[in-house]
């Protein structure tokens, strides 16, 4: 990525790449994913539902859509899009995480085209979704990034973003505590590159998209993680054309 | 020749009672299974097989109903209005009866019965491939999904591997999941009775030192004749000689434990016995395998709820993998098999630690503690929430149930 418009800083995409090997594994490095996905992907599957006017019984919701997942590492949301129905593409900047998630994908019979890369400079055309978890924390020149994204999305196309939102208690636990007894990989998160739901919903806007719905993701004992009116962790929203 | 066959959601193996139920619920919410039993089907619904009855919750009637079955079972059916507990007959019985509005406690059915509509409606459902009389002689859960391999050869693949088979789960056993296990040293001898009054719908728990003497009310056969299944807990070393004896014998033993109270006693059918005991699985769930029924947690079958429990589980478990589904996620997914071992762990141990707690209290001999179990009924028969506690558990809609069992 030696590209001068690149948006990914080279330290982080190189930290993802190590952690490859051990992303498909539940009690890995990336365990925290794999909790997280079922919460994020109740959000994502109810806004589709919304957002298509769909049967929410349906099994493949997202038949004859596309979808790009961008920032994708080793398929942990591609590979449930395309199990419902989309025509998935996956896009990281560390050629490691796209190959891993090639491996994956085939070895678990679903047809997903990865590509190692930026959002910005692939010729990859428009989807019906786009989806961005946990990556806009990583990226310097975040409005850059959203105009990116913004062009990748189809007329009537839903954009869905998560990231940890920027106060004291994501810094103490995200940044601080989840680093220190691992539960995340240390030097996952800078807590100065966070960005506050009300930031991101301006930065959106400035993209030309309107925040159409935005949810805590929040744990507790017991609980364990769920969607939340609480965002002061994590948020996820959904997005379309204003 | 075995040829290779399509990769299903589910590969289950034990095509039971609970099993059977677990594939006909996925099939209804269009997740697709292969069910391996080692039984042939022909046999399982022979006459005089298994001359076992089983209490149906009402939860457990309302996931029949949501798999298409009440309709073909409903005439099978003898409701629970009452459960009569008594010590020895003396005075101090408990009564179980639900407010009108409430409903039955439950139906009860013969297994036949249970198994005949089970086997019925899982011949039709396209969702379902049923490999009956085959032995499974390896069993491999690799990173991508499951496979099972029959004796002749044939391969079965699936996504998660459910266990069904039973208290002796030999998949249990493979993948090295340990249970807390105790043995009561006690049979329970299974038989059926023809009485000459009427059982008015009333299901009798008659306490012994040696354990519970269970009446449960059954419908009357073709004749007209009242009929009852019996659960009779013998200890363990009088258990051969009980089923040995002739049926006048029989009837003189059975006569000395429940008095007259359904009249004149007849035996009806053969005799059957199973060795009672306690185990429970603290982990019901390993990579790509989920754990159901007996496999699970047996409890001894004071309270009729051994299968209720079982079958909650696969409704439960249903429930999360057609969730898994709907977020598009591998039916084995870790987390989504995490779910349904914290759901269901909880809730199974409450109900056989209650269920021990149970037999150990009126297992103790002796006058002095007959009087303790009467207080301790007495206490029951007074205490509200505690009698509530029992009588939502025997209906099976305590703690949280299943989506597929609510009416």
């Amino acid at each position: 990525m030696s590209d001068a418009t690149a948006t990914i800083r080279p330290d982080e995409a190189a930290h993802f790449g190590a952690l490859a090997a051990d992303w498909w594994d539940p009690k890995g490095s990336s365990a925290m994913l794999h909790r997280l996905n079922p919460v994020r992907l109740g959000f994502i599957r109810e806004s589709i539902d919304r957002h298509w006017g769909g049967d929410i019984e349906s099994a493949s919701p997202l038949a004859g859509k596309d979808a790009v997942d961008v920032g994708c590492g080793a398929g942990l949301l591609c590979e449930p899009l395309s199990r419902l129905g989309a025509e998935v593409t996956g896009v990281d900047a560390a050629p490691e995480n796209a190959a891993a998630a090639a491996a994956h994908a085939e070895a678990a019979g679903l047809d997903i085209r990865y590509m190692a890369g930026e959002i910005g400079t692939l010729d990859l055309g428009s989807f019906d979704l786009v989806t961005c978890m946990e990556v806009i924390e990583h990226v310097a020149d975040k409005p850059a990034f959203l105009a990116a994204l913004t062009t990748r999305l189809a007329d009537d196309g839903l954009l869905i973003l998560s990231t940890p939102n920027r106060t004291a208690a994501s810094r103490l636990l995200l940044v601080g505590a989840a680093e220190a007894v691992g539960a995340v990989p240390r030097g996952t998160h800078h807590w100065d590159d966070f960005v506050t739901p009300e930031e991101l919903s301006g930065l959106l806007a400035d993209a030309g998209l309107t925040v159409t719905q935005t949810q805590g993701i929040a744990w507790r004992p017991g609980k364990g993680l769920h969607l939340s009116d609480d965002m002061s962790l994590n948020y996820i929203l959904a997005a379309r054309r204003a | 020749m075995p040829q290779p066959s399509d990769t299903r959601d589910l590969l289950i193996l034990g095509g039971g009672l609970v099993g059977m139920t677990l594939a006909l619920a996925a099939a209804k919410k269009g997740i697709a299974s292969h069910v391996v039993d080692r039984a042939d089907p022909a046999s399982l619904t022979a006459e005089g097989f298994d001359g076992r009855a089983s209490a149906i919750s009402t939860a457990s009637w309302n996931l029949f109903t949501n798999i298409g079955l009440a309709e073909s079972l409903e005439p099978y059916g003898c409701p629970i209005a009452k459960i009569a507990v008594t010590d020895q007959l003396k005075p101090g019985r408990i009564d179980f009866a639900p407010e009108e509005h409430e409903g039955s406690l439950g139906r009860m059915f013969a297994n036949r019965q249970l198994r005949l509509a089970l086997f019925e409606a899982a011949k039709a459902e396209p969702l379902i491939a049923w490999h009956a009389g085959v032995d499974v002689v390896a069993r491999e859960r690799g990173d991508h999904g499951v496979s099972a391999t029959l004796a002749d050869g044939t391969v079965l693949k699936g996504r998660l591997m459910v266990a069904a088979e039973g208290r002796r789960s030999p998949t249990r056993e493979e993948a090295g999941l340990k249970i807390a296990n105790w043995q009561y040293n006690h049979r329970a001898i299974i038989a059926g009775l023809i009485h000459s009054q009427p059982h008015e719908n009333v299901a009798w728990e008659i306490f012994y030192p040696e354990g519970p003497f269970a009446l449960l009310p059954m419908l009357d056969d073709e004749q007209g004749r009242h009929r009852s299944a019996l659960v009779w807990t013998v200890d363990e070393s009088d258990g051969d000689g009980v089923l040995a004896m002739g049926d006048r014998a029989f009837i003189a033993e059975v006569e000395k434990r429940m008095g007259r109270i359904f009249g004149d006693l007849q035996a009806n059918g053969p005799r059957s016995s199973y060795p009672l005991g306690f185990h429970h699985t603290a982990k019901i769930v390993e990579h790509r395998l989920a754990l159901v029924g007996d496999a699970a947690h047996g409890i001894h079958p004071i309270a009729g709820q051994g299968l209720n429990l079982g079958l909650r589980d696969a409704g439960a478990l249903v429930e999360v993998i057609a969730e898994a589904r709907r977020l598009g996620l591998d039916p084995g997914d870790a987390e989504m098999l995490a779910r349904y071992e914290s759901w269901r762990g909880l809730d199974a141990f409450m109900v056989s630690l209650a269920t021990d707690g149970l037999t150990r209290l009126f297992g103790v001999s002796g006058p002095g503690a007959s009087a303790i179990r009467r207080l301790g009924m007495a206490g029951v028969q007074r205490i509200e929430p505690l009698k509530r506690w029992f009588m939502d558990e025997a209906r099976g809609v305590s703690g949280d149930v299943p989506a597929l069992m609510q009416g």
